[in-house]
């Protein structure tokens, strides 16, 4: 690899690394205020210009706070767990296409860490260990309701975890391609996936609300029943990171749902306007922030106009709702592109 | 019984159709309720910078007046405490001593005047019984520290 792409690579990563830290900082500040704004409140408007400095007071209070390994607890495994929870959370981020390739002098870097060929399949494995940290964590505290907590989310990730990998396969029918780039390069016009596989995305969003255990999906930490759940022992910055992968999971996952089902960073009507490529490529890059944006808003909506699920309403959901519905989208696609072909 | 709102809906364990059991007409229209939120105003007064309006009736913070050549009004007669419906009023009264002329108008005075402020219901009956117009409840906020 030369030089130069190298020295680009490094520096994207950091911008990526800062920008999804920095959203997932806001999203929590950002929450609160959604939530209150939907319940006739204010929100936090005390620290800084509309409580703008308030995820930093958040941070730091989580860094000041007194760091508690229970006696019983596995050290090892207590520390693990939100360690992997983080990282999983971190790595997704670099199959996604945030934007096009940029032209610096004449070299053409492309704005995606790595152009996986089986870059939804990395998406996929990635969430999955996703899961270990929580189980880990919630196992390693040595306390019932953190167990609780853990085999609720393993149990509830597993099982939409099929639904959603079904929901894919549909649209890799369509696309014909695993590749994250080349996905958001077919729909380039208005050629989004949206319009192909609404049933798909229907079932890949409210997976993606399952995957990333917010509600009405949020069983393994529901307070009323299991205290905090999974997180229940820990505290201090051990407790802040998983509540941070939350949001970071948040914003990939809004990430994901983007690229695959809205186009990514195209933009309609941008042929038309005549500019440079590297002017297209940053207006598509703030267009694909605005749809991130738009998810996590809509994250935030369900989130406070829902009420929990039940445990058995969940898993009745997941499989004898959402992997037939999968299913019956897999057979329909296929059945279009099988009789299409024939003629 | 007369209802109350007209929003009581009779609960029901009957077996869900198949709309409500897709949840999803039930998820948007519980959507279109939160973002009508989203948008109304805010109920909440940020109390430093914006202030309800009160009442001219309002009582607050009691004070114990001086008379208009700053000597203490209040005699420690006890009525005040014997009206209270809280029992919140103790005092201990004290006799002035010559030279203190100045500073008590009458004879006796209150060396300790203390009111609960936990007890107190802010009725104004003390205001009502003084005989001497020493104690009256003030349109001031009570600091939080002080109840």
């Amino acid at each position: 690899m030369e030089l130069t792409t190298l020295l680009f690579k490094t520096i994207f990563l950091f911008i990526i690394l800062l920008v999804t830290l920095v959203v997932a900082m806001y999203s929590t500040y950002a929450e609160r205020k959604v939530a209150a704004f939907m319940q006739d409140r204010n929100g936090p408007n005390r620290a800084g210009p509309f409580g703008l400095l308030q995820p930093l007071a958040d941070g730091l209070k989580m860094f000041m706070k007194e760091e508690i390994i229970p006696l019983t607890a596995n050290k090892y495994l207590f520390i693990l767990g939100p360690s992997i929870a983080m990282t999983t959370a971190l790595l997704t981020g670099v199959v996604i296409p945030w934007g096009d390739t940029l032209t610096i002098g004449d070299h053409v870097y492309s704005l995606q860490m790595a152009d996986l060929n089986i870059g939804i399949l990395y998406v996929f494995a990635m969430v999955s260990i996703g899961v270990y940290g929580i189980m880990i964590g919630g196992w390693a505290s040595n306390n019932k309701y953190a167990l609780l907590g853990a085999i609720r989310a393993a149990s509830q990730m597993i099982s939409y975890e099929l639904a959603m990998g079904m929901s894919i396969i549909a649209l890799v029918l369509t696309t014909g391609s695993l590749s994250l780039h080349d996905i958001v390069a077919q729909q380039h016009g208005m050629h989004w996936n949206i319009f192909y596989q609404p049933l798909g995305f229907f079932i890949f969003l409210t997976c993606a609300f399952a995957e990333t255990n917010r509600a009405p999906f949020d069983l393994p930490e529901c307070e009323t029943e299991l205290i905090g759940g999974y997180h229940t022992e820990y505290s201090s910055m051990k407790l802040g990171f998983y509540l941070f992968a939350e949001y970071v999971n948040m914003f990939i996952s809004s990430a994901v749902i983007a690229t695959l089902y809205f186009g990514g960073y195209n933009m309609p009507f941008i042929d038309q306007l005549g500019l440079s490529s590297n002017a297209v490529t940053f207006i598509g890059m703030g267009f694909f922030f605005i749809k991130i944006f738009a998810f996590i808003f809509l994250f935030m909506w369900i989130r406070w106009t829902l009420p929990r699920f039940r445990y058995d309403q969940l898993m009745n959901m997941g499989w004898k709702g959402l992997i037939p519905l999968a299913i019956f989208n897999i057979l329909a696609t296929g059945a279009y592109y099988f009789f299409t072909s024939l003629k | 019984m007369e209802k109350l709102t007209n929003r009581s809906v009779v609960a029901s364990d009957k077996k869900m159709t198949f709309m409500e059991r897709i949840y999803v007409p039930a998820i948007l229209k519980g959507m279109s309720i939160t973002i009508t939120h989203f948008f109304k105003k805010k109920t909440t007064i940020n109390y430093p910078e914006e202030k309800r309006e009160f009442s001219k009736v309002y009582r607050g913070q009691h004070v114990l007046k001086r008379d208009d050549e700053g000597r203490e009004r209040c005699t420690a007669c006890g009525l005040c405490a014997v009206a209270c419906p809280a029992e919140a009023i103790t005092m201990v009264a004290a006799e002035r001593k010559p030279g203190e002329e100045h500073l008590y108008r009458e004879e006796k005075y209150a060396a300790i005047y203390e009111i609960n402020m936990l007890r107190c219901i802010y009725c104004g009956d003390c205001e009502d019984a003084c005989p001497k117009e020493a104690i009256f409840l003030t349109d001031r906020i009570v600091a939080s520290e002080l109840c």
